[in-house]
């Protein structure tokens, strides 16, 4: 039972990570119906800067955490404004492949600008182990859980509470009827990628104690965030966080009962399992195809 | 089967440039390069008859490519198979996996396909960096030369020319299927899937054939890969190399067969030409892919040729 638990909770660890990454996705997919491919690069620069901005200038975790999210916010800006802007009526496809650009630059840029190595920031508060019925919890496990909740929470009242979040929402349920009652559909985009890439940013500085940081750790973050949103039903930001924990404790279980070379696998049958019956992941929308 | 069209004439225009090519060689190294090139064009001539004429996209093509160079390097290294029979044998196998897996996974749609592919080549690629007494794990392992037999294909100039043919090889058997039926009906499938089956198309069965044309494209291009370098290792069943496939097939230009050879040959060849500027390389790489994308979102080939016609 102990071990249940303490697999247990280190899938829902990893997951919150996955459905941070993965409602990054789903906000840009729903403002933008693009995948993109450069939303595990917003992860680097979130733990990146984190690690550069403490080295380097002395700043501690509390003022440079929220630094790094700006940074990444405004990468996120800059994504959306100079790359994916200038094509806005090119093919989704195009779209994604601009991205795949964009992750490609991003990735040279933090080569070029903080190096190959391995960075690791030390945990927000200390490595001692909290002992619950047998399990070891480590106390950055509970950042993780806790960021993930406020992310959930904050998002929550943005899009219910304030008019700037009704107006994303209503452009993600139809753009051409957001635009016909005033809403200025272009902010609403730069909205979407800005605050995606401060959403990444957060997963990134708060895994960072965990799996350390490197120029390329986003793109299996990336992978594993996408996986996520879709097992959740893409667009979905509930989705993405169902399906980010499902992954998670997936994995976590297949690690320790199966195979820790083989845990991706398990994870990745179970997705393909998934959309095989549901093809539209857990919540997404029956698609409709117009003639 | 016509042999004097037009397409035709694009065909007879790039055995030209493969035969005079050489002439600007000044060494080896440039020969390789080219056999890289020819055989990533390969897989993206079979990958833009799915995603450019059938409009399904694939995230997972590099677990195919992996599947037949494993095949052979396995086949031929560890069992003593002769090369060719590998080849055909492994081709098979991933023909018939691409069979077996199409039909449930091109029910889905879009992003949903492009997932259930990735995860395709995802666990492709782990099975073969985790099963290191068959295929020498992260390591990588050594290949034989093909041999037909007495002929060994050895030597970076003899490997230029049978690339060469098999990549001509490889476009006029595209161009046939686009022109034939099978190609009709499967832009119709691109156009609007529902209005397809509508006017009588079978689209699952079309889909499912080019999903399987395509994986055995990749397959035996994996397979010319491995005699040709004499080594593989798991790098090439990565999913960074799936993403690379799709992105030479969008770059040259979806639904254009010569983009495919074109895209492929620029992304081949741009890493190298920018390895000089060292740690900038991949910004720059990067920045010209968006660059291409943003100004020519259609593909070079077509936006180019649409350019061209305006001109005249």
């Amino acid at each position: 039972m102990a071990e249940f638990l303490q697999f247990l909770v280190s899938g829902i660890t990893i997951g919150s990570i996955y459905a941070l990454v993965g409602l990054g996705f789903a906000m840009i997919y729903n403002a933008s119906n693009v995948i993109n491919f450069a939303q595990g690069e917003f992860v680097t620069i979130g733990g990146m800067a984190t690690v550069s901005l403490m080295a380097g200038t002395g700043l501690p975790l509390i003022l440079a955490a929220p630094v790094a999210i700006m940074i990444a916010a405004l990468v996120g800006l800059a994504l959306e404004k100079f790359a994916v802007e200038p094509a806005r009526n090119a093919d989704v496809i195009t779209l994604i492949i601009i991205t795949i650009g964009a992750s490609i630059f991003i990735r040279g840029g933090i080569e070029v600008l903080l190096g190959k190595d391995f960075h690791r920031l030390p945990a927000f508060s200390g490595d001692t182990p909290i002992m619950v019925g047998g399990a070891a919890i480590q106390p950055q496990s509970l950042w993780v859980i806790g960021a993930l909740v406020l992310v959930v929470v904050a998002l929550r009242w943005f899009f219910d509470r304030t008019r700037l979040g009704k107006a994303v929402l209503a452009t993600s349920h139809n753009r051409l009827a957001a635009q016909l009652v005033g809403i200025n559909v272009r902010t609403i985009l730069l909205i979407s990628f800005g605050l995606s890439a401060a959403v990444g940013a957060l997963a990134g500085i708060m895994t960072a104690p965990i799996t350390l940081t490197r120029y390329d750790v986003g793109v299996m973050l990336g992978l594993k965030g996408f996986s996520a949103a879709i097992l959740g039903g893409l667009g979905s930001s509930f989705g993405a966080v169902a399906g980010g924990l499902a992954l998670g404790v997936a994995e976590a279980m297949a690690a320790g009962y199966v195979s820790s070379a083989y845990k991706d696998v398990v994870a990745f049958i179970i997705i393909l399992g998934v959309l095989f019956f549901r093809p539209t992941g857990f919540f997404g929308g029956k698609g409709v195809e117009r003639v | 089967m016509r042999l004097l069209t037009p397409r035709m004439g694009g065909l007879l225009a790039l055995a030209v440039v493969i035969a005079v090519l050489p002439a600007f060689f000044p060494n080896k190294f440039y020969y390789d390069i080219a056999i890289k090139t020819g055989i990533n064009a390969i897989v993206c001539i079979g990958l833009n008859l799915l995603i450019g004429y059938a409009g399904q996209i694939s995230l997972g093509h590099a677990g195919f490519y992996a599947l037949g160079a494993y095949g052979s390097a396995v086949l031929t290294a560890r069992l003593g198979w002769p090369g060719p029979v590998a080849m055909v044998v492994g081709a098979a196998a991933v023909g018939l996996l691409a069979f077996v897996v199409a039909r449930p996974i091109l029910r889905l749609r879009g992003h949903y396909l492009a997932m259930a592919t990735l995860g395709l080549g995802i666990i492709v690629a782990i099975v073969i960096n985790r099963e290191i007494p068959l295929t020498g794990g992260p390591d990588g392992m050594t290949v034989p030369a093909l041999a037909f037999g007495d002929w060994r294909v050895t030597g970076t100039q003899t490997w230029y020319w049978v690339i060469g043919g098999a990549v001509l090889l490889a476009v006029w058997l595209a161009l046939n299927i686009v022109d034939s039926g099978v190609g009709r009906a499967l832009r119709a499938v691109h156009g609007s899937e529902v209005a397809a089956e509508t006017v009588g198309v079978d689209t699952t069965r079309y889909k499912v054939l080019v999903f399987v044309i395509s994986a055995v494209f990749a397959s035996l291009a994996g397979s010319l890969f491995v005699h040709a370098e004499r080594f593989v290792t798991p790098v090439e069943a990565d999913f960074l190399r799936s993403l690379e496939f799709v992105t030479m097939v969008v770059l040259g230009g979806m639904a254009s067969t010569f983009g495919a050879v074109v895209g492929a040959t620029i992304l081949t060849v741009l890493p190298q030409a920018l390895a000089g500027f060292q740690d900038y390389e991949h910004l720059a790489l990067g920045a010209i892919l968006m660059g291409i994308m943003i100004f020519l979102p259609k593909g070079l080939v077509p936006s180019l040729a649409a350019q061209w016609r305006r001109r005249r």
